[in-house]
């Protein structure tokens, strides 16, 4: 029987068989945390009794979530994990030439097709975009990676997802995921792994897969991985900081189950409160009135998603009444989106433009929601409680969806606001 | 994990996230007593006000759902819980629990039997869960030997502190 994409890259970093349900001891390609993780990850170091990283070019700590600082005991978490960083000798980057993780060390060529990557956050399963089995971990888990270079990790059950058709230009890989989370619940892959294929993938932007793999944690599943193709080595070998060796199924892969879904007959779709898996069709949704859009996160920061956001906010205004807060991803993100004219659109249109961070996305600052309060939102959560105040609501969408929202101040298809020419434009590239 | 526990069932749904376990807004701190305080807050706020040391948490499927965030498992330490059962258990909460040591038993049986209120005993070496106020009892299945390692070894630190120690002499 042959090997599912996840099964093939545990099996090519361990000296065990790898059968399935097998937990096995593989070597770690890189391994980060971040500044909520890392300061509880360096001290679980130094009771392991370690004294250095497995390799200080493969392990890394990023502060992207409370930085910069939103306040004095951030500030001291901060300072611990980059004191060890900086002890250490391993990677780190400050404010201002970092980004949010998941954003950032993609760009920046550390997680490649084929590697086993760890990472003190959920939302390490981002990095399965570009083929590698990329998962979140606890601080503790993390510390060990650190100081071993390796971890367990027991080969999971593949569930298969297939895209077919063409896909319109008003779904984004945010509907996809959405739409995937809402047929299967957010407990639908536990303990699995999702891998994404299908002649609808083949065009599908980076970016895009990027906010698919992001969000299969969301699914309960360990990571959400697409077989590599022509546009994922060309985004790869472009970018890597070392070598890599790309993995791919069998064709004779034995799958635990298989989902399809038609791109065409496609819709944007949101979530609802409280739950990832509380998806419907934004048209079915009610228009409820809104107090807030954030458009950013680890799911849609990246440039397709702001610029996309930017295309359909043109010459409009926000809402008087809406608080329409936009952050991009990474600086690459910031800095390509300025030349472009992007920012100076949101600012135009009332929006604001922060500078890159986690910060809303998780309640933890530049975005807090009062109780009452309703946000349409391109983060990956709307659990209760998790932009700010438990009697807050937070409504997950695609950048298309949030930006039309911010205009109209009510949850809107952004078919409903822009003619069929938009979407066809949108597809440029 | 050789001793058994037993107290006062809190009961809870499924999907209970790492967001209500432990909100972002107390992620300054990653030390037990201080995450113990706020434990359960936005789903429940008298929760650590009602409890008593040695209670456990009872929840449905999926739970510690969502953030990597190790501060969940510990703060329900912090609180006092002997134990979380469930009827399953979100991935990453599952192996943060085991190297953090706070006991958890998936057994979805159990889980739909308690309700709050109930007094339940956990002997982990023989495998059960007892619900003394319905006089009942379930059979817990077994780690997978690797974990049982790990367990025995007292968790993810003293293993690597061992594997790091083993590394040094056959260096």
């Amino acid at each position: 029987m042959g090997r599912t994409l996840v099964s093939a890259i545990i099996a090519a970093h361990s000296s065990q068989k790898a059968m399935e349900g097998e937990i096995c001891q593989v070597k770690v390609d890189f391994a980060f945390a971040n500044d909520i993780t890392g300061a509880p990850a360096a001290e679980s170091f130094r009771e392991m009794g370690a004294d250095r990283v497995f390799d200080r070019e493969r392990c890394a700590l990023l502060p992207d979530h409370f930085t910069p600082n939103k306040d004095i005991a951030s500030a001291e978490q901060t300072k611990k994990g980059k004191e060890f960083a900086r002890e250490q000798g391993m990677l780190y980057w400050e404010v201002g030439r970092v980004g949010i993780e998941h954003a950032f060390l993609p760009e920046k060529g550390y997680i490649l097709p084929g590697d086993i990557v760890l990472g003190a956050d959920s939302h390490t399963c981002t990095g399965g975009a570009l083929g590698a089995l990329s998962t979140g971990v606890g601080s503790t888990d993390l510390a060990a990676v650190w100081a071993l270079g390796e971890t367990w990790l027991k080969v999971p059950p593949t569930v298969r997802v297939d895209f077919r058709g063409k896909r319109p230009g008003w779904v984004t890989g945010k509907d996809m995921i959405l739409s995937l989370i809402g047929r299967i619940s957010v407990q639908g892959a536990r303990y699995m792994a999702l891998e994404f294929g299908g002649e609808g993938i083949e065009s599908l932007p980076m970016d895009d897969r990027f906010t698919i793999a992001n969000m299969a944690v969301e699914a309960g599943a360990k990571a959400g991985v697409f077989v590599p193709d022509e546009k994922t080595l060309e985004y790869a070998r472009s970018r890597a900081a070392r070598e890599f060796t790309p993995r791919y199924p069998d064709s004779d892969a034995a799958y635990a189950r298989r989902e399809t879904f038609d791109l065409d007959t496609m819709g944007p779709v949101a979530a609802m409160p409280h739950s990832p898996d509380n998806v419907k069709p934004v048209r079915e949704c009610g228009s409820p009135e809104i107090d807030q859009v954030f458009i950013g996160a680890c799911t849609n920061g990246r440039f397709r998603d702001i610029e996309t956001a930017a295309k359909l906010m043109e010459g409009k205004k926000v809402a008087p009444h809406v608080r329409c807060i936009v952050i991009p991803a990474s600086y690459e993100v910031y800095n390509a989106a300025m030349d472009k004219g992007y920012l100076r659109i949101f600012t135009e249109a009332g929006a604001v433009v922060c500078t890159p961070t986690c910060g809303p996305c998780l309640g933890g600052h530049m975005g807090i929601l009062a109780a009452g309060e309703r946000c349409v939102s391109t983060s990956n959560r709307n659990f209760v409680g998790r932009m700010g105040s438990p009697k807050s609501e937070l409504i997950l969408a695609s950048p298309l969806t949030a930006a039309a929202s911010a205009v109209t101040g009510r949850l809107t298809d952004p078919r409903d606001v822009m003619s069929e020419d938009f979407f066809k434009n949108l597809e440029g590239k | 994990m050789t001793n058994s526990f037993s107290g006062k069932a809190w009961k809870y749904g499924d999907h209970i996230d790492t967001d209500v376990i432990i909100p972002a807004r107390y992620l300054v701190s990653s030390d037990e007593a201080v995450l113990g305080k706020y434990c359960m807050e936005d789903i429940d706020k008298d929760f650590v006000r009602n409890m008593s040391r040695g209670d456990m948490i009872v929840a449905g499927e999926n739970f510690g759902c969502g953030s990597s965030r190790e501060h969940a498992p510990i703060a329900i330490k912090g609180a006092g819980c002997s134990c979380v059962i469930a009827a399953s258990f979100a991935r990453i909460f599952y192996r943060n629990a085991i190297n953090v040591g706070l006991p958890i038993f998936e057994c979805p049986e159990a889980a739909a039997s308690i309700e709050t209120g109930d007094e339940v005993a956990v002997d982990p070496i023989a495998g059960t869960i007892e619900n003394r106020t319905k006089g009942m009892t379930f059979r817990v299945a077994p780690f997978a030997p690797f974990l049982q390692e790990l367990i025995s070894a007292g968790g993810l630190i003293p293993y690597a502190r061992r594997r790091l120690e083993e590394r040094r002499k056959g260096a």
